[in-house]
């Protein structure tokens, strides 16, 4: 019943919308991925990276300018959206304002025609049962004007869900709920995707979120991929700059280094080792859990301020060659530091480092002893 | 809110519309309620005596207007037209708004067309369609009939025979007919326009989770579209009826002032034509009489149309 998603060359050029200069916008740009079956799998980037432009043309509301796509093994792409099967959650949830809970989770199976066509009695049963599963089997003789956003959110999966998609896509499911009913509301949807087992994509800016229950994340940026892979290997292991500042928080501190002779350089201190590399200028991307508070560590920095944040402990500092206004480090809760102390000094987690090439921002892999 | 002491100033700026809506609209309710309660009142009895004429107060004119044997055929014609019309033109309104806003190309220019009525004189329209149903000539014999009419020449053209539509010796149907056809002619662009910018201002994402919901095109009409447009149409529907029960322009455009075909006079008649009928005889009691009845029929049809569409209108 379910099946994997195929994306085939997939490109979506939009044409300008000022006539004279005549320059095209390359919404996405040569999208390659197989999506396994049965996956949760989160598209992520920032604003005009493409992510929901390849959402809408998995969905067939948008026709791609070249490439195909496959469920399973159909052709979809000539497929009109009808036809296609899937269930799609809006960021607004476009619930029929006019018609009851029940009402719009019912929609869908009346449409339903010829060998598909259910009975009344089937078609209750379905939608009390889609209802269930989302946990509004009480709300449904409510409008939806008269259900929280949380609420709302949960009616319009319910109403993908209740014809059993062969894929379900969800656009910016979680923007419109406020912090807390966004990280339960998270937890719900992998917990739902697990339960029916549908191939699921789903749209996000947001990458906490696209970690937090994603099976596999694909980075995206002005309309190319940057990444796919699990949310923690391509946290661990980045293959850019772009990929690497956009994913975790505290982001990413990126310094201005020099490698000589097969070391690092932060400004004048050798902080690390780094065989195998040719001498020059480097990026060098140092994750917030990657310094180690150490009175002999060769990084010195100028500190601002240190936050307690209870298990843990972030330490703001300054460093000239840093290429961010300040430096945020998290260290351990056990550790004393001297607030009042005007230099901090790091040693580095090696495996926490990241080098990227001045040219094209890419990674310069170096071997971890 | 303006504090008491900078209130003076609010009314001062509401003044000049306050006081020209009290002339033109305020005291002629209150005299037109005034004078229908004054039995028999007549202007020319009111001026021309030395002394000042008192009338007494009574339902005199209510009851000489109910008793008027023009009243009833004026009070069927009305409500013809308006039961008929009203609903004709509103589900074709719907329809030409709805393929106007799903089509792309020339959908201004179709647009304007559809308005152009609109910005055009009634009486102006109402004599075209004269001479569209007009047979010059005498009808019964053929070959003194110098031309049939746009219309007849397209019934003969498929064949047909020619119909008497609008001259003398014409059924009341065929008469009613032409009134029907040109006033569904009439009130549709401004339906069109309401329904149209209702349309508009759809949420596109209705119809894409229509589409993703796999719903037949009738049933995006009939379950979405109308329903998302229920207040607009219940506008369009209420003041329709308003519109319809105060029929009078139409007629004189197509039949002249007559109210009817020639040798059928007053046969047309609507209940705005018998107030106009009764002005120029100075009896203004029994104008402000007929005025004030039909104000009372409109305001129960109103009120009905109100009640059933608060069942029918969706948020």
């Amino acid at each position: 019943m379910h099946m994997k998603i195929v994306l085939e060359n997939l490109t979506k050029i939009f044409p300008s919308r000022n006539k004279k200069s005549g320059e095209e916008v390359v919404a996405v740009n040569n999208f390659n991925f197989t999506i396994p079956d049965g996956k949760l799998i989160g598209l992520l980037g920032p604003s005009g990276c493409g992510k929901s432009t390849t959402l809408y043309m998995i969905s067939g509301l948008q026709k791609p300018s070249s490439g195909k796509i496959f469920f399973g093994e159909d052709d979809v792409t000539e497929l009109s959206t009808e036809s296609r099967g899937i269930g799609l959650v809006f960021q607004n949830y476009a619930l029929y304002p006019h018609m009851t809970v029940l009402q719009n989770i019912l929609f869908p199976l009346q449409n339903l025609r010829g060998k598909d066509k259910m009975s009344k009695e089937a078609m209750l049963e379905r939608a009390h049962e889609a209802a269930k599963l989302v946990q509004i089997d009480e709300l449904m003789d409510r409008k939806p004007s008269e259900l929280s956003g949380g609420q709302q959110q949960r009616v319009a999966i319910a109403r993908a869900l209740v014809k059993m998609p062969r894929v379900l896509l969800l656009d910016e499911p979680l923007s419109n709920l406020d912090a807390r009913l966004r990280l339960q509301t998270r937890e719900e949807i992998r917990r739902i995707q697990k339960e029916t087992g549908i191939t699921t994509v789903f749209v996000t800016h947001d990458q906490e979120e696209a970690m937090s229950i994603s099976d596999m994340i694909v980075v995206m940026k002005l309309g190319v991929v940057q990444q796919i892979g699990k949310p923690q290997e391509v946290y661990d292991n980045p293959e850019n700059l772009f990929v690497a500042k956009f994913l975790g928080t505290p982001p990413i501190n990126v310094f201005n280094g020099v490698v000589r002779g097969e070391k690092l350089y932060i400004g004048d201190a050798d902080v690390l080792s780094v065989p195998g590399i040719n001498d020059q200028e480097v990026y060098v991307g140092i994750r917030p859990e990657g310094f180690i508070l150490d009175p002999d560590g060769a990084l010195a920095c100028k500190l601002s301020n240190v936050e307690v944040m209870g298990r843990d402990v972030s330490v703001v500092s300054t460093h000239e060659a840093s290429a961010n206004p300040i430096i945020r480090s998290i260290i351990d809760a056990d550790n004393v530091i001297n607030t009042a102390a005007e230099t901090v000094r790091f040693s580095l987690k090696p495996h926490k480092v990241f080098l990227f090439s001045k040219a094209d921002e890419n990674r310069i892999r170096f071997e971890v002893k | 809110m303006v504090d008491s002491k900078h209130q003076w100033k609010a009314w001062l700026y509401l003044a000049p519309a306050i006081v020209l809506l009290l002339v033109f609209t305020v005291w002629p309710i209150i005299n037109t309620v005034r004078l229908a309660f004054l039995n028999n009142y007549n202007s020319l009895t009111a001026v021309n005596q030395e002394e000042v004429v008192t009338f007494a107060v009574g339902i005199e004119n209510f009851k000489t207007v109910l008793r008027y044997d023009g009243f009833l055929t004026a009070l069927k014609n009305t409500a013809l037209l308006t039961v008929i019309t009203v609903p004709l033109s509103t589900l074709l309104a719907l329809l030409i708004a709805v393929a106007l806003n799903s089509i792309k190309p020339l959908q201004k220019f179709l647009q304007t067309i559809f308005f152009l009525p609109y910005v055009t004189n009634s009486i102006a329209i109402g004599m075209v369609f004269a001479a569209m149903f007009n047979v010059v000539g005498n009808f019964k014999i053929p070959r003194l009939v110098s031309t049939y009419g746009l219309v007849n020449n397209i019934i003969m053209f498929f064949g047909g025979d020619p119909i008497n539509w609008i001259n003398a010796g014409s059924g009341y149907w065929a008469n009613m007919f032409v009134l029907i056809f040109y006033i569904i002619w009439n009130a549709l662009p401004f339906k069109i326009l309401v329904l149209l910018g209702g349309l508009q201002s759809v949420n596109k994402q209705y119809y894409e989770a229509a589409k993703v919901d796999s719903t037949p095109r009738w049933r995006v009409f009939t379950k979405i579209t109308v329903p998302l447009l229920s207040p607009m149409i219940a506008y369009v529907v209420i003041t329709g009826f308003i519109g319809g029960f105060k029929e009078y322009s139409s007629i004189v455009g197509i039949f002249g002032n007559t109210m009817g075909a020639p040798g059928n006079e007053g046969a047309l008649n609507t209940i705005v034509g018998m107030i106009y009928d009764v002005l120029p005889k100075q009896d203004y009691g029994l104008a402000s009489a007929a005025a004030l009845i039909l104000f009372a029929i409109i305001f129960v049809v109103t009120m009905i149309n109100m009640q059933v569409s608060k069942k029918r209108v969706h948020y």
